[in-house]
């Protein structure tokens, strides 16, 4: 489990179409600047946040985004949640794993986004969906 | 708004990115790309990313895709202006971006062209010139 407490409202966009991964990775980049998080961490969590967002929309069939403010007491940090109803991830390991792909894509959407955040949990389960939840804390 | 526009400028094309790439206008990018190279011969093709805030795997490929489809075409492709941040978080995404010929700015990417294509060429630097050859022998 992540540790981070909610501060202040969360924000939320649907991703149902390829501009929708557009929208969240400005949604994410004025959070980003909000938290004042460096220039390398902001163009981290923009990133990771369009791989998650694709993955939702190609994997999950479409779904949402909520970008939240968060604290774990010393540091603010911003938590990121990709939710979808789609058919679920079979093999977690395998998702997680460099350069496997069922869309054909790099297969770097998950493997990637987790290196570029700070901690990422991920829900799964096969015919109900997939959540992916992920902080990126400040330095 | 719907399409990254393909300047001709020499034997070369120059793109400037200056809009956040959805993944359909990269898409659109990477076949306009072929098909200017083909309909104008290009030799050279200079992708400037300095407006560009993210690279990520879907763009990572286009770029990648794009420099190897223009090789099959005879012309090369050197990416500019990749903003530090962007290059850091690229290697730790883990695109490496092997094949892709990078220069910092558009000067030294333009530069680069021209000495990648000198050796192969040879004198005749071009047809224009070629042309204008005669007049001066006679």
């Amino acid at each position: 489990m992540i540790n981070a407490e909610p501060v202040g409202p969360a924000e939320s966009l649907p991703i149902e179409v390829d501009d929708d991964v557009v929208r969240v990775r400005q949604l994410v980049r004025s959070a980003a600047v909000a938290t004042r998080l460096s220039l390398v961490d902001q163009t981290k969590i923009v990133t990771a946040a369009s791989e998650l967002a694709r993955n939702t929309l190609i994997h999950g069939g479409g779904g949402r985004v909520e970008v939240q403010s968060v604290t774990n007491g010393t540091r603010r940090g911003i938590r990121l949640s990709f939710t979808d109803e789609g058919p679920g991830i079979a093999d977690v390991d395998r998702a997680f794993t460099d350069g496997f792909t069922t869309a054909g894509g790099l297969g770097l959407g998950l493997s990637g986004a987790r290196r570029l955040m700070d901690e990422l949990d991920l829900w799964t389960k096969v015919g109900e969906g997939t959540v992916v939840t992920a902080v990126k804390w400040e330095r | 708004m719907d399409r990254v526009p393909v300047l001709k400028i020499g034997d070369m094309l120059l793109v400037s990115i200056q809009v956040d790439l959805s993944d359909r206008l990269a898409s659109q990018l990477q076949e306009d790309l072929a098909d200017r190279i083909v309909a104008t011969g290009a030799h050279g093709v200079i992708i400037d990313i300095t407006g560009l805030d993210i690279v990520d795997s879907f763009v990572g490929r286009m770029l990648a895709t794009i420099a190897t489809v223009s090789r099959v075409l005879d012309a090369e492709t050197v990416v500019v202006g990749m903003r530090p941040a962007v290059a850091i978080t690229l290697v730790e995404l883990g695109l490496a971006l092997k094949g892709i010929r990078t220069a910092l700015d558009v000067d030294r990417g333009i530069a680069l062209l021209r000495d990648l294509r000198a050796p192969v060429d040879g004198a005749p630097a071009g047809d224009d010139e070629a042309e204008q050859a005669p007049a001066g022998v006679s």
